[in-house]
C-alpha cells in the first residue's frame, strides 16, 4: 500500500493536541483543524484538575505552546471540513478556512485592536459571564495568539484598522478553500455540555443562581470573571450554602441521556473542594445517587473531600427547585435517606451537567463516513477502542465516550500509536528538516552585543520611552549595535536581525520585547539561521512585565526597562555557546509482561518494523485475561485472546521469552541493556531503546466471609467459570453478591473499577440462562460509568435486586448447619434485614503484584504509588510515561482497568515510545547540569536531589556524573551542591550573580 | 522624595513567570519596583543568590514558584521551600527576614501575582531602605550577612538542607524517617552554631583577637564564642596566635 506521511487531526483540544505532538515527534506532518480560533479546548477553561488539584492552565499551556511552534504541526483554525475522499493511507480532504478578517501572517497578537474595539459582546470562553469585544482573542494565553473579528458583532467602525500598527486588519478578507492530502485522520472533536434548560424543574436559565458546572469552573478560575472569588451571580454574595446536583442530563433515560457521563462525580468533588479552599465560608452539599470515583486515586480524593473539607454528600436526586424571588435563594425538594420529602434552602446551585456528543456529530459521521453509536457518539469496538468503522480514521477523547483528561490523553496517544503502525512506511517523508549554516566560532572573541528593542506597536512604545532605552543601551559594555523595531517579531524584522548579525559582526543578541516563554524560540531560531549558536541569546521582558503593568507610570516603567536591558546585557557578556547532546537510539523495544496489554504493545512496535521482545514470567501468555470469558459488552474474550496470541506468534520480528524474569537493567534511554533470567537459571542479555512496563495485576484472594473454607463462597471469576462450563448447580435458588470485598477499605483504599461491571455481567448471564434464580447484589456505589450504565439498567430490568450498604456496616455472613444467612443494614431499608442464600459471590478486585513490583521498580528507577501500582510521570498529562525517560507504562500495572482501557494504554505507550524510537538520535537541551570534577567530593547530594535519576555516582572516581540524556535542566542539584561543583549551563552561578549585580549598580 | 525600593524577583519559568506574564496580558497594574530574573525552577534559587542580593543593598527579594504539587520538575518547589525556610531562620537573627518572601503563583493567577508584588512592595516601603544601601551603611549588618552567606555556602548546612525531604518524608539510610520537628531542631541548631562560627571567623580575619574581644565585637556570649572557636580550630580555620596576659589570642588561618 502506498501511504502518505501526514495526518489530519480534527479538533485542537487536549486530545487533538496530544496526538499532534506525538505524531509530529514521530516523523509525520500533522495538520490540526480547529473550528474555533484557538486550540486548548475545554481543558484551557478549567480551573483545577482532579485528583491532584493541578492548575489546568499551568500544565496545558506548555503543550499548547509546543504545538503552536512545532515545525511539523500546522494549526488550521476557524476552519471546517467540506469533503473527504479516498481511503486509508491516502485521503483527500477539502476544507474551508473561515476568514478571521485579520491577516494571521501579520498579526502579532499584541491586542491593541481588542482593547480599542468599542463593541462589547459575549465571551464564550468565560461561559458568557463577562463580555468580550468584537475584535477578540479567545483567552489571554491562546495558541495561536491571533486576533480575529467576530463578523456577527462587528459594526465596521474601522477603529481596529486604525490602531493596528502592523496593518493586519483586512475587513474584506475572504474565506479560503483548500485541500489536504493525508494518510490518516484522527477525530478529536470533543463533546458539548448538556444544556439543562429543557429540564425545567431545575430552573436553569430562569433562576440566576442556578449555574452549570462549567460556568462554575470559570467562576473558580483566577483568570475567570470573578477572579477566583466564589460569588453568586444574582448579587455577588458569597454563597454560604452551595448545592451540587449530580447526573443532570445523565442516567436519566426519560428526560435526557441514559448513559453515565463518567466525569461529573469527580469534577464536582473537585469544584466543591476548590470552592471551600477559595472561600472558607462556603459549605458545599452534593446530591448524588452513586459516587463514581473509579479512577486511580479517586476514592482517596473523595475521602479527603468528606473528611478534611467537610463536604456533605446526600444520596438523593433533587426533584425540583424553586426560587425565593426576594432573596434569590433556592429551595430544593428532595427525599431523605429515611424516605421523607423535605425542603432545604441553598444560596446557589451548581448543576453537574453531563457530556453530550458534539453538536455536529452527525455531520462529522456523514463527511468521514463513520458509524455513530446508539447515543450519537463515535462507534468503537471494545477490543479496538480507537478505531472508527472506517479504516485509517481513528478517534480519541470524549467523542468516543464521555471521559476525563488522562483517558483522553491516553486515547489520543493510542490513536497516534495506530497511525504510527499504519503510516510507518511513509515516516519522515513529509516533514521539514531544516538545514542551518555552520555555527560561527565565537571562542576567544570579545562579546559584540546587538540589542533589538521592540515598540510592539503602542504596547511598549506607548508607555516606555523606547528611544530613551535605545540611547541608554548604547552606553552599556560591549553593546555594539542597538535598534528599535515597530514589531521585533515580524517576519521582516527577522530578516533584519540576520542581516545586522552579519553586517555588524554581532556574536550575542538581546531582544527587549515580550515574554521568552512564547517568543524566545523564534528569536533563537533567527540567530541560528544567521550562524550563531542559539544559546547566545537573551531576552528582556519589557512588555508583559513592564509596560503593560505600569501603564500609568511611564517614567518608572522606562527606568525598569533600562534596568532589565542592563541585566540582560550583563548576562549576555558571560554567555557561551551550548551544545545539544546527541545520543544514539537502539531501534528495539522491550516489554515486560505478556498479558493483553503486553501483547498489544508488542504488536504496536513490531508492526512498525521495530525488533520487539516480550518478557513473560509465566509459561502461558494472556495474563489476567485468562480469568475472563466474556466482556460486559457481550464480546468473547477467549476468542479475542486466541486470535491475539496467534497474531503475535506469527509476527517475525517479535520474540517472546516466557518463564523469564528481569534480573538487571543497565543503561538509559536509547541504550538499555536488560538481563533476563529463565526459570532454569539461564540468562539472556537484550538491548533495547525503550522499555514498557506491562506487568499486570492479580486477582485478590479474599480472607473475608470464610472464603477459604466454604466452597459455597466463591469469587466472580469462579462464578463466571461455572456459568461458562454450565456447572452452576440446580439447587442454587438464591445468589448474593457482595461488592468491594478487599477494595475501598482502610488498607486498600482504591476502587478496583471492574468489579461492578463483572458482577452485573455475571448477574445478567445467570438471569438469561436461569431466569428463576434470585440474585441480590449488595453494593456501596454502583460504578457502571459511561455506556456501561446500560447494563446496570438491564440487570435491574431482568429482576436483579440491588441493595446498598455503608462502609461501616458491611454485610455479615452467618453459617448454621449448612444454611447461609446474610445480615444487612441497608440505609435503603432502615432496619436490619436477613436473607438466606445458597451461594455467596465476592467481588474481589485487583491487587498489584507487590513483590515483583517492588523488585522491578528500583531496577528501572521508577516509583510505585501507595497502593503498589506503578506511578506515572504526571497523572493528567503524562499518564503512560515515567519521569525516567525511555520507560513507559500500560495496563493493570498502572491501576485497575477494563480490557478496553488496557488496550488503549498499550497503543498509547507505543506512540509515546515511538516519539523516541522513530529518531535516529535523540537530542537533549543545551541547558543542563554539568560537574566540575575538581570540586566534586562525591557526597551524592545531587544524586538524591534529582527527580529524573540523571545524576549518578561514579564509584570508581568517586565523583558525581550527569547523564545528559536524562537531565531536564531544573537546577535543583546546583542549588543544593555543597561545593559548587555542579552547575547549570545557561543559568550558572556566575551568570546569575552577574545579573543580580547588574540590578544594583 | 518617596522611597522607591529596589526589589529582585526569582520566578520559575513554568508557573510564576507565566502568572506574571498573565498579569501583563490582563493589564493588571502593580508597583514598578520589581526586577525579575527568570529561572527554570524555583529549586534553582540558591539561598546564596538571595543573600548576595541583600548584600548588594537591594531592599527585598521575592522568590516565586509553582504551587506545591504543581512543579514542572516534579518537586523542585519543595526543594525551594526547604532552602527558604532555613534562610528565613537565620535572617530572623538579624531582622532581615521580612525582606524576603517565598510564595507560589500559578500560570492562571495574574491577579495573585500582582497582589503579591503589591503587598511585598508595600511591606518593603514600610520597612524603609535596606540598612545596607542607606547613607548610613550598616557595616555590622553587612558583616552579619557575609557570615550568613558563609553559612549557606557551608557544606554541612547544604547537606542538611539538601537531604531534608529525603530524611523527613521518604527514608534515611536506615529506612526510617525522622520526625520533621526533630529535624527542624537539628537544622536550627546547626544554622545557629554555623552562624556563630562564621561571625567569629570573619572577625578573626579582620584582626586576631581574644575570646573576650570577639565576644564584644560580635555580641555573643563568651562561652559560645569559646566553644565555637574550638570547632573552628578543629576544622583548621583558626588557631592560637599567642597569649596576651591570661588571654590566648586567636587568628584565622
Amino acid at each position: 500500500m502506498n501511504v502518505v506521511g501526514s495526518v489530519l487531526i480534527i479538533g485542537g483540544g487536549i486530545g487533538g493536541t496530544q496526538a499532534a505532538l506525538d505524531l509530529s515527534e514521530s516523523g509525520f506532518k500533522v495538520y490540526v483543524l480547529e473550528k474555533t480560533t484557538s486550540i486548548g479546548g475545554v481543558m484551557a477553561q478549567l480551573d483545577k484538575t482532579f485528583p491532584t488539584n493541578d492548575c489546568a492552565m499551568c500544565i496545558v499551556s506548555p503543550k499548547l505552546v509546543a504545538a503552536g511552534r512545532h515545525p511539523n504541526i500546522e494549526l488550521i483554525i476557524n476552519a471546517e471540513i467540506n469533503e473527504v475522499l479516498g481511503d486509508a493511507g491516502d485521503f483527500k480532504v477539502k476544507l474551508t478556512k473561515r476568514s478571521l478578517h485579520i491577516n494571521p501572517d501579520i498579526c502579532t497578537g499584541c491586542g491593541v485592536c481588542g482593547q480599542k474595539c468599542p463593541v462589547e459582546c459575549i465571551d464564550l470562553f468565560n461561559e458568557k459571564m463577562v463580555k468580550n469585544k468584537a475584535t477578540f482573542v479567545k483567552y489571554p494565553q491562546a495558541v495561536p495568539l491571533l486576533y480575529s473579528i467576530n463578523k456577527d458583532k462587528c459594526i465596521g467602525c474601522g477603529v481596529c484598522e486604525g490602531v493596528c500598527k502592523a496593518g493586519a486588519v483586512e475587513y474584506d478578507r475572504a474565506d479560503e478553500i483548500t485541500e489536504l492530502n493525508v494518510g490518516s485522520i484522527i477525530l478529536a472533536p470533543g463533546f458539548d455540555e448538556f444544556d439543562p434548560t429543557p429540564l425545567s424543574p431545575y430552573g436553569y436559565g430562569k433562576y440566576q443562581n442556578v449555574v452549570t458546572s462549567i460556568e462554575f469552573e470559570r467562576i473558580l478560575s483566577a483568570s475567570g470573571p470573578y477572579s477566583g472569588l466564589v460569588l453568586r451571580p444574582s448579587d455577588g454574595d458569597i454563597p454560604e450554602k452551595l448545592a451540587f446536583l449530580q447526573c443532570v442530563g445523565s442516567r436519566d433515560p426519560h428526560r435526557a441521556n441514559a448513559f453515565c457521563s463518567s466525569v461529573c462525580c469527580m469534577y464536582t468533588a473537585k469544584e466543591a473542594v476548590i470552592a471551600k479552599e477559595h472561600q472558607h465560608q462556603v459549605n458545599p452539599t452534593i446530591f448524588t445517587m452513586d459516587i463514581r470515583a473509579y479512577g486511580k486515586d479517586f476514592d482517596k480524593y473523595i475521602n479527603r473531600a468528606q473528611d478534611e473539607y467537610g463536604i456533605r454528600y446526600i444520596r438523593s436526586r433533587v426533584s425540583h427547585i424553586r426560587e425565593d424571588p426576594k432573596t434569590k435563594n433556592l429551595i430544593l425538594t428532595y427525599e431523605t435517606a429515611e424516605g421523607k420529602i423535605t425542603n432545604e434552602v441553598f444560596n446557589m446551585v451548581v448543576l453537574a451537567v453531563g457530556l453530550n456528543p458534539p453538536e455536529d456529530a452527525k455531520k462529522i459521521a456523514e463527511i468521514f463516513d463513520i458509524k455513530l453509536n446508539e447515543y450519537g457518539f463515535c462507534y468503537t469496538d471494545p477490543f479496538h477502542p480507537v478505531e472508527t468503522s472506517k479504516l485509517g480514521i481513528y478517534v480519541c477523547g470524549a467523542f468516543s465516550a464521555p471521559k476525563d483528561i488522562p483517558e483522553t490523553v491516553i486515547q489520543a496517544s493510542a490513536a497516534a500509536g495506530k497511525v504510527n503502525m499504519l503510516l510507518a512506511p511513509a515516516r519522515g517523508t513529509l516533514i521539514t528538516k531544516k538545514e542551518y549554516p555552520e555555527e560561527i566560532d565565537v571562542r576567544g572573541k570579545p562579546p559584540r552585543i546587538g540589542v533589538f528593542i521592540c515598540h510592539c506597536g503602542i504596547n511598549i512604545g506607548g508607555v516606555v520611552d523606547v528611544p530613551g532605552v535605545v540611547e541608554y543601551a548604547k552606553t552599556l559594555p560591549n553593546v555594539e549595535y542597538v535598534e528599535r523595531n515597530l514589531y521585533t517579531c515580524s517576519a521582516d524584522t527577522q530578516t533584519g536581525i540576520k542581516e545586522r548579525i552579519i553586517e555588524q559582526n554581532l556574536n550575542r543578541v538581546i531582544v527587549a520585547s515580550c515574554t521568552p516563554r512564547t517568543h524566545e524560540p523564534l528569536f533563537q531560531e533567527t540567530i541560528r539561521e544567521a550562524g550563531l549558536n542559539r544559546y547566545l541569546f537573551e531576552m528582556a521582558n519589557i512588555r508583559d512585565q513592564c509596560s503593560w503593568v505600569h501603564m500609568h507610570e511611564p517614567e518608572k516603567a522606562t527606568e525598569k526597562a533600562k534596568d532589565l536591558v542592563r541585566m540582560a546585557v550583563g548576562k549576555a557578556n558571560r554567555i557561551y555557546p551550548l551544545k545539544r547532546m546527541v545520543l544514539n537510539m537502539t531501534h528495539k523495544a522491550l516489554i515486560i509482561g505478556g498479558g493483553i496489554t503486553g501483547l498489544n504493545t508488542g504488536l504496536g512496535f513490531a508492526k512498525q518494523g521495530y525488533e520487539t521482545y516480550i518478557i513473560e514470567q509465566d509459561k502461558k501468555l494472556g495474563g489476567y485475561a485468562n480469568n475472563i470469558h466474556r466482556l460486559l459488552e457481550e464480546k468473547s474474550v477467549n476468542d479475542y485472546l486466541d486470535a491475539l496470541i496467534t497474531e503475535v506468534k506469527n509476527q517475525d520480528n517479535l520474540k517472546i521469552y516466557n518463564n523469564s524474569r528481569i534480573k538487571q537493567v543497565n543503561g538509559y534511554v536509547g541504550n538499555f541493556e536488560v538481563i533476563i533470567e529463565k526459570e532454569d537459571g539461564s540468562e539472556n542479555t537484550l538491548e533495547s531503546g525503550v522499555i514498557v512496563v506491562a506487568t499486570g495485576g492479580k486477582a485478590y484472594v479474599p480472607d473475608e466471609y470464610n472464603y477459604k473454607n466454604n466452597d459455597k463462597v466463591i469469587t466472580q471469576i469462579q462464578l463466571e467459570n461455572q456459568i461458562f462450563e454450565n456447572k452452576l448447580s440446580e439447587d442454587i435458588k438464591n445468589i448474593v453478591m457482595i461488592q468491594c470485598v478487599g477494595s475501598r477499605n482502610e488498607e486498600y483504599p482504591y476502587c478496583s473499577r471492574i468489579c461492578c461491571a463483572e458482577a452485573i455481567k455475571n448477574a445478567i448471564l445467570i438471569k438469561e440462562k436461569y431466569p428463576e434464580k434470585e440474585i441480590i447484589i449488595l453494593y456501596r456505589d454502583i460504578r457502571t460509568y459511561g455506556f456501561k450504565e446500560k447494563f446496570y439498567r438491564k440487570a435491574r430490568e431482568a429482576g436483579v435486586i440491588f441493595l446498598r450498604f455503608n462502609k461501616e456496616q458491611p454485610p455479615e455472613l452467618i453459617e448454621n448447619n449448612g444454611i447461609m444467612r446474610i445480615l444487612l443494614n441497608s440505609p435503603q431499608m432502615g432496619e436490619q434485614i436477613s436473607m438466606d442464600t445458597e451461594l455467596v459471590v465476592l467481588s474481589t478486585g485487583i491487587r498489584p503484584p507487590m513483590k515483583s513490583n517492588e523488585k522491578l521498580a528500583p531496577m528501572l528507577k521508577v516509583p510505585l504509588n501507595d497502593d503498589g501500582f506503578f506511578l506515572e510521570a504526571h497523572v493528567k498529562l503524562r499518564p503512560v510515561d515515567f519521569a525516567t525517560e525511555g520507560v513507559f507504562l500500560a495496563g493493570l500495572a498502572h491501576s485497575p482497568k477494563s480490557i478496553e482501557e488496557s488496550i488503549m494504554q498499550s497503543y498509547a505507550a507505543v506512540s509515546r515510545a515511538s516519539t523516541l524510537l522513530s529518531k535516529e538520535q535523540i537530542e537533549s537541551e543545551g541547558t543542563i547540569a554539568f560537574i566540575n570534577p575538581m570540586k566534586c567530593s562525591g557526597c551524592g547530594l545531587c544524586v538524591e536531589t534529582c527527580s529524573y535519576n540523571a545524576v549518578s555516582l561514579n564509584e570508581e572516581k568517586h565523583i558525581a556524573e550527569v547523564n545528559t540524556a536524562l537531565c531536564k535542566g531544573c537546577g535543583a542539584c546546583s542549588a543544593n551542591c555543597r561545593s559548587s561543583a555542579i552547575d547549570l549551563l545557561g543559568f550558572t552561578n556566575t551568570q546569575l550573580y552577574l545579573v543580580i549585580n547588574q540590578y544594583q549598580q | 522624595m518617596e522611597f522607591e525600593p529596589k526589589i529582585l524577583g526569582f520566578l520559575c519559568n513554568w508557573c510564576s513567570y507565566a502568572g506574571a506574564d498573565l498579569a501583563g496580558v490582563s493589564r493588571i497594574q502593580y508597583p514598578p519596583n520589581l526586577r525579575v530574573i527568570r529561572v527554570m525552577c524555583s529549586g534553582r534559587v540558591d539561598p546564596v543568590f538571595v543573600l548576595d542580593a541583600l548584600m548588594k543593598g537591594l531592599d527585598g527579594v521575592l522568590v516565586l514558584g509553582c504551587h506545591l504539587g504543581d512543579c514542572h520538575y516534579i518537586d523542585g518547589n519543595y526543594e525551594a521551600e526547604s532552602k527558604y525556610r532555613a534562610l528565613e531562620m537565620l535572617l530572623e537573627n538579624i531582622n532581615l527576614n521580612d525582606r524576603i518572601n517565598l510564595d507560589w503563583v500559578s500560570a492562571s493567577e495574574g491577579m495573585r501575582f500582582a497582589d503579591l508584588v503589591d503587598e511585598f512592595t508595600e511591606k518593603i516601603k514600610s520597612l524603609g531602605p535596606s540598612p545596607i544601601s542607606s547613607s548610613t551603611k550598616d557595616l555590622k549588618l553587612l558583616d552579619e550577612l557575609q557570615a550568613i552567606k558563609r553559612v549557606f555556602s557551608n557544606s554541612r548546612i547544604r547537606s542538611l538542607i539538601g537531604r531534608e525531604r529525603k530524611i523527613t518524608l521518604l527514608e534515611n539510610t536506615y529506612g526510617e524517617t525522622i520526625d520533621f520537628e526533630k529535624f527542624n531542631k537539628i537544622l536550627k541548631d546547626a544554622l545557629d552554631s554555623e552562624f556563630y562560627r562564621s561571625q567569629i571567623y570573619l572577625s578573626l580575619l579582620k584582626k586576631s583577637a581574644s575570646v573576650k574581644d570577639i565576644s564584644q565585637e560580635i555580641n555573643i556570649d563568651k562561652t559560645l564564642v569559646f566553644k565555637n572557636l574550638l570547632m573552628l580550630r578543629q576544622r583548621g580555620l583558626a588557631d592560637v596566635a599567642g597569649v596576651d596576659g591570661l588571654d590566648p589570642i586567636y587568628k584565622a588561618l
